[in-house]
């Protein structure tokens, strides 16, 4: 092998190694714009701003209640509940919940007063994705605090039509 | 008319917190399915729901897509006098159903 040869071999595994880097960045191109970018956690973010403001969103105080684990994601058992007196001068004024992966972001909205005594709303909602869902609560004082958990579904609420 | 359950005390001491549980059977359809042509089945939900005691308003619910078939809610209220307990649920399709139960407060 002569120097010549030499040069020619390296130049040639040189393209081999950058051909394939440039093929596998256009692959992974490609597979981003086949799936549809998941334009969902922004909707969510969208539709958490539109309830929430301009107030800074603080964690802790409220609580959601979910399995971890769900086999079915038609009817799943959630549960909010949210520390607090309940008193005319300090209580929950409302509660929402928001899921970051199904068709819209939205899943319930409540309004509480003072007359509920305890902050606290179950209900049983569907899951189209193993997703996060964040409950956020209203104060009377105008504060906004949330809680976010990951659940994994296994089998997803039917969007298809069976 | 649609069927509704309502679980709530008969009963309760003045001052104490209850449970209050409803049910009312309803399709819930998201309006994101489509039918066997493909095409979406049209929205048909529960959107609110609303709890008077007394004729005053002590809960009020806004509910989504996202709530299971049979809409299913628990929520809490502080007894403070005898009387009726009214639920009303309105929805797509000019639903409406309304269901009321009586409580005694000793």
């Amino acid at each position: 092998m002569n120097d010549d040869d030499r040069v020619v071999q390296r130049t040639r595994r040189r393209f081999l190694v950058e051909t394939a880097a440039l093929a596998s960045a256009a692959g992974m191109g490609l597979a981003l714009d086949a799936i549809p970018a998941p334009a969902t956690p922004a909707s969510m973010r969208a539709a958490i701003r539109k309830v929430v403001g301009e107030a800074p969103l603080n964690k802790g105080k409220i609580k959601i209640d979910v399995p971890a684990l769900i086999e079915n994601g038609n009817a799943v058992p959630l549960t909010v509940s949210c520390e607090s007196p309940m008193t005319e001068s300090d209580h929950v004024k409302a509660i929402h919940v928001f899921t970051e992966k199904n068709p819209q972001p939205n899943v319930i909205g409540v309004q509480l007063g003072p007359r509920a005594g305890r902050a606290s709303v179950s209900t049983r909602i569907r899951l189209a994705d193993t997703q996060k869902i964040i409950a956020l609560a209203q104060m009377s004082d105008g504060s906004f605090w949330s809680d976010e958990v990951e659940v994994v579904v296994t089998l997803a609420a039917c969007l298809e039509g069976t | 008319m649609a069927r509704a359950l309502i679980n709530a005390p008969a009963k309760a001491k003045r001052g104490d917190v209850i449970e209050i549980k409803t049910l009312i059977s309803h399709v819930m359809e998201t309006g994101f399915r489509p039918d066997n042509t493909g095409k979406p089945i049209p929205r048909d939900i529960i959107t609110d729901f609303i709890c008077k005691y007394n004729g005053e308003e002590i809960f009020r619910a806004e509910l989504f897509p996202a709530i299971a078939a049979n809409p299913f809610l628990t929520f809490f209220t502080v007894a403070t006098e005898s009387g009726t307990l009214n639920f009303e649920w309105t929805g797509d399709n000019g639903f409406s159903a309304t269901e009321s139960v009586n409580i005694a407060v000793e």
